[in-house]
């Protein structure tokens, strides 16, 4: 749940990304951190296991610019894929308002990724908050491994699997790279403020 | 977890922290939803914390006591404190989905923070609800 602040004309929102396990949420904002630098003023935040693995969330503060005169602030989070960590999955999922899911293209990851969407389902269910309509964007990730001759799920598979009944925007993307990385997040921000304005009215 | 809050209803808590904690020699105190969201912060203009991600970390903090509390059979801990060198932190649940978090040195001492703090959360619960 988005705050809003009338009296400092701010808007806080916070976006988290999921995913399974490995698949390069950490990534993502390590990507955002490094190339937004005169954007982001603080340190990313990470909270990780000494394999470098999230223990419990990444945590990177962005300020957006105004939106009819408000100050968006955007909080980005990632989730700890792995599937054991799912109490502090749920932590870090409260008050969401926009969702990243990042999905592993390797062939290997397929049934990882369809087992963390279902989890996401079930923990926004249980906040009581649907998958079918809060901001959501999917990021099919590592398409670069592809030259290196990983096999990888074509697009349209990971589509057909992941985002048959979401029907949501989708990026093939490579967080290793930068490719996609941007515009994923602008998608996602972009949706978020479009229906937290929706529901201010 | 949903909640509004008026300007009146902002300025009024502001004024509580102020008066009830910066006051009393507090270095900054933030209130925060358990989301990681802030509501009010105040400082004594002597700090720079950054407070955005000292409240995402507090809430995540609040959240991984509060399981840990559940895991061994209580419901939850009633003083939540970490004591650093010269900067301490102090944490209180207010209402159901509220955190206060003081930041605080040695010159006040932890007794009367927890009086202080009780007294400003009975203050801000009326605001809220008001």
């Amino acid at each position: 749940m988005a705050v809003i602040n009338l009296k400092k004309k701010e808007l806080q929102a916070k976006i988290v990304y999921y995913g399974p396990g490995r698949g390069g949420k950490t990534t993502n904002l390590e990507y955002i951190h490094e190339n937004f630098r005169d954007r982001i003023k603080s340190d990313m935040i990470a909270i990780k296991t000494h394999g470098d693995r999230t223990l419990f969330f990444d945590f990177l503060p962005f300020d957006v610019g105004k939106i009819k005169g408000y100050d968006i602030k955007v909080q980005l989070y990632t989730v700890p894929g792995q599937v054991k960590y799912n109490t502090t999955r749920k932590l870090v999922l409260k008050g969401v308002d926009g969702i990243v899911f990042v999905a592993d293209s390797m062939k290997v990851q397929r049934e990882k990724n369809l087992v963390s969407l279902r989890n996401l389902q079930q923990n926004l269910a249980e906040d009581k908050k649907s998958i079918f309509k809060i901001p959501l964007v999917l990021q099919y990730n590592k398409r670069d491994l592809a030259r290196q001759g990983i096999p990888l799920l074509p697009f349209e598979t990971l589509e057909k699997s992941l985002n048959r009944q979401l029907k949501v925007p989708s990026f093939e993307a490579s967080a290793l790279a930068g490719e996609n990385v941007v515009p994923t997040l602008k998608k996602i921000i972009s949706m978020t403020v479009a229906s937290l304005a929706k529901e201010l009215k | 977890m949903e909640y509004a809050l008026e300007q009146e209803q902002l300025k009024n808590i502001e004024r509580v922290l102020r008066e009830d904690l910066i006051a009393l020699g507090v270095h900054s105190v933030l209130l925060i939803d358990i989301a990681g969201n802030i509501i009010a912060e105040l400082d004594n203009g002597e700090t720079n914390h950054d407070v955005y991600s000292l409240a995402a970390l507090a809430a995540g903090n609040f959240g991984a006591v509060s399981a840990m509390a559940e895991i061994i059979g209580e419901g939850e801990f009633s003083l939540l404190f970490h004591r650093g060198e010269k900067e301490n932190i102090h944490f209180s649940k207010l209402m159901k989905d509220f955190l206060l978090v003081t930041i605080f040195g040695h010159e006040t001492s932890l007794g009367f923070l927890r009086l202080k703090a009780a007294e400003s959360i009975g203050k801000i619960e009326e605001i809220m609800q008001s």
